[in-house]
């Protein structure tokens, strides 16, 4: 869903049918190869009309959700650093209401591409568990919670553990009342890209 | 498995690197974190592991390339075990400098406004804290966390329209972030700029033309001033002891045709020592008065300690592009001592200031006039090294002469202001030679012939090294006698400083050839 009438990248429409038709490098939007010249202009056409929509206004308080992210969800520790989580900012602009709910109740649902979660047990001893940053068929480069890269060989790992479908975000279910999370979301929801 | 660990992270990034490190670079020879490795411009590395006896056991540890197939000529830093490095047409990246596997990108746009002379080229990144600063090929500063690629600030130094570009890296200092510009063919005005580390706002500016009325101002005739270029291409260094930040400066415009310009144009072709706290000059030294042979003076100067006439003199040595050698007293600015290091017909000599004594008829003419050395000059860019070891100046040389043309020059903003150009000799076959010289006189103590002219830098290590490239190839001397003792055939040219780290305990070398970063130890 579209949250705003205004595209960053696509400033007319001939951009707004190139991102469609190429998608957009380094992010998760694929190019749609397999439609017609036709099916893109139309595609385009209607997206436009998604951004003439009036908005509705998310529910709760922003304010007080930005001190529940700093306090009692202790989101600020992962999500401002940016190593093991991604930077929020701008995800209001991106993400719905109700996409950014899902997220807090079910973090498995939403584990953005870049996010893995791996252990990686050294022969050596100790082990480390963080982000996959990178790995190939010999190396596998991993970013623990305080930011550090532990870069191995894997013909030095006792064992690697890759936690698909696991976040290392915590559910809020249960830690948030439904008030708290209708705060927090529209905190979330208040985090536009600056224009 | 919920992982409470990542509910009270400690805050400790993989890399972090306050002032003090950088001052300090010699503690830590395993890390190189600035763009000469320390302060000084010396391009040494005490590291020693691969050395005279094993070199010839180097070999290709990773490569890192880039997507397009302009050269890469970044000289990486490398900090905490991830190296930085800079790409064409307008990338930063950080890779595991143990494995070359890719950490993170940024990549940045480039509109269709931006000019340039000569290439989206780039010659890489400075580091503070945790965080990376670029110059973009469009003029921007950007500060980049370190740790993830995330952009920190992003700030216009100047307008790419009118020809600014950022092609240096920049140099941090204390809490600045030193930088900078190209555009020298543009007829713009040139600067260094110094930039608040943190907040990214503009903490001074020296301009390399004096304004109407500033000191230096009558050296330029008319209004041409404003069109003077001087620009500041290449990275300079700093002397703590004496607290100066000192930094070459490039051609006047326009290039060869200097008709407009009478005076000796301040502070064009020159080194200039500035208070890094508030961009203030201390003193100058102009190389070329009046140059018209687009002899920039932007190579990195070099810091080196030397005894003349029985005394311990603190001295700025340099083997100028315009074919000289001169070493220069860093506390006063005066001349020491110079000579020619490749042959040169311009001038009779450098009298006692070090001034160049200009022989008649060695102007460019519209018929063109024959001159050594090329505009490309005895030398360029590209790194000379000082062995604390031997006690030489070692240097790229070009035997090179050209004809001078000398053309007409209309400023128009954004369009090249360079009032003709040269003409190849073909009488000759240029040539090159790795020298190493002494010191405080210039004086040859031996040299290493090539076979064409090599645009890339030279490296000196405590391994007894001078490593360097010619076309495509990469090799290693032996720094006291400048024997061979290593190659390697990278199949793409080299135009580019090679540097030299430390990782789990293991010494590489790293240099790029075209659009390929190669990175070599010994097995």
């Amino acid at each position: 869903m579209l949250t705003k009438p205004r595209l960053a990248r696509a400033a007319d429409d001939a951009a707004l049918v190139r991102v469609i038709e190429h998608g957009i490098s380094g992010t998760e939007m694929p190019g749609a190869h397999s439609m017609s010249e036709r099916d893109i202009r139309q595609t385009a056409a209607y997206v436009r009309t998604l951004g003439r929509v009036a908005i509705k206004p998310v529910p709760g308080n922003a304010a007080r959700g930005a001190e529940l992210y700093r306090t009692k969800g202790g989101c600020a520790g992962c999500h401002d650093a940016g190593f093991t989580a991604p930077a929020l900012q701008g995800v209001g602009s991106r993400r719905s209401a109700v996409y950014l709910r899902e997220a807090l109740l079910t973090p498995e649902s939403a584990v953005p591409d870049g996010y893995l979660l791996v252990t990686a047990v050294p022969r050596s001893g100790g082990n480390v568990t963080g982000v996959r940053v990178n790995e190939d068929s010999f190396s596998i480069q991993v970013r623990d919670a305080s930011g550090k890269v532990h870069s191995y060989w894997k013909s030095e790992l006792a064992e690697l553990r890759k936690q698909r479908g696991v976040s290392p975000m915590p559910s809020y279910r249960g830690t948030f009342s439904e008030d708290e999370l209708t705060d927090v979301v529209a905190y979330l929801a208040s985090l536009k890209d600056s224009e | 498995m919920r992982l409470l660990l990542f509910l009270t992270p400690v805050l400790l990034a993989q890399v972090n690197v306050p002032y003090e490190r950088i001052l300090n670079a010699d503690a830590e020879p395993g890390s190189w974190l600035t763009y000469s490795r320390n302060y000084s411009g010396q391009r040494y590395s005490p590291l020693d592991q691969i050395h005279t006896g094993n070199v010839s056991k180097l070999r290709v540890a990773w490569m890192n390339q880039a997507n397009e197939t302009e050269t890469v000529q970044a000289s990486p830093i490398v900090a905490d075990g991830v190296m930085f490095i800079t790409k064409p047409p307008n990338i930063v990246e950080a890779l595991d400098a143990k494995t070359g596997r890719v950490l993170w990108t940024y990549r940045r746009e480039i509109g269709n406004d931006f000019r340039g002379c000569c290439g989206r080229v780039n010659r890489g990144v400075a580091i503070l804290g945790d965080t990376v600063y670029y110059g973009s090929i469009d003029a921007h500063l950007v500060a980049l966390n370190a740790n993830t690629g995330a952009v920190r600030w992003d700030v216009v130094m100047a307008d790419p329209k009118v020809g600014f570009s950022g092609t240096g890296a920049p140099l941090v200092v204390k809490d600045k972030v030193i930088a900078g510009i190209a555009g020298g063919e543009f007829g713009v005005r040139g600067f260094i700029d110094a930039y608040d580390a943190k907040t990214g706002k503009r903490a001074w500016r020296f301009y390399t033309i004096p304004d109407k009325g500033e000191p230096g101002a009558e050296t330029w005739a008319g209004e041409s001033y404003k069109t003077g270029a001087a620009t500041t291409w290449v990275t300079g260094v700093y002397d703590p002891e004496t607290d100066t930040l000192l930094w070459g400066t490039g051609n006047p415009g326009p290039d060869w045709n200097g008709d407009g310009r009478k005076g000796d144009n301040l502070y064009s072709s020159s080194l200039v020592a500035l208070d890094p706290s508030t961009g203030k000059l201390k003193w100058h030294f102009q190389y070329t008065p009046h140059d018209v042979n687009d002899w920039d003076s932007t190579q990195t100067p070099i810091l080196a300690d030397g005894v003349v006439g029985g005394q311990k003199r603190k001295l700025v040595v340099l083997a100028n592009r315009n074919g000289f050698y001169y070493s220069i007293d860093r506390v006063s600015g005066k001349f020491v001592a110079g000579r020619p290091f490749v042959k040169q017909t311009w001038a009779s000599g450098l009298d006692e200031s070090g001034r160049p004594m200009r022989l008649p008829n060695t102007t460019p003419t519209e018929a063109g006039v024959l001159l050594y050395p090329s505009l490309g000059g005895g030398s360029n860019w590209y790194a000379s090294t000082f062995s604390p070891q031997t006690g030489l100046y070692y240097v790229n040389a070009k035997e090179e002469g050209a004809y001078y043309i000398k053309g007409a020059a209309e400023f128009k903003a954004g369009s090249f202001f360079n009032g003709g150009g040269q003409r190849p000799n073909k009488a000759e076959q240029p040539w090159g030679a790795v020298r190493a010289l002494d010191v405080v006189t210039g004086e040859m103590k031996w040299e290493y012939r090539l076979h064409v002219p090599s645009h890339a830098g030279l490296m000196t290590t405590a391994g007894g090294l001078v490593f360097g490239s010619n076309g495509t190839s990469f090799f290693a001397l032996d720094a006291s006698k400048g024997d061979l003792l290593w190659r390697f055939e990278a199949g793409g040219g080299i135009v580019a400083n090679p540097i030299t780290y430390k990782v789990d305990g293991k010494q590489y070398v790293a240099i790029s050839a075209r659009h390929v970063l190669l990175v070599f130890g010994v097995e």
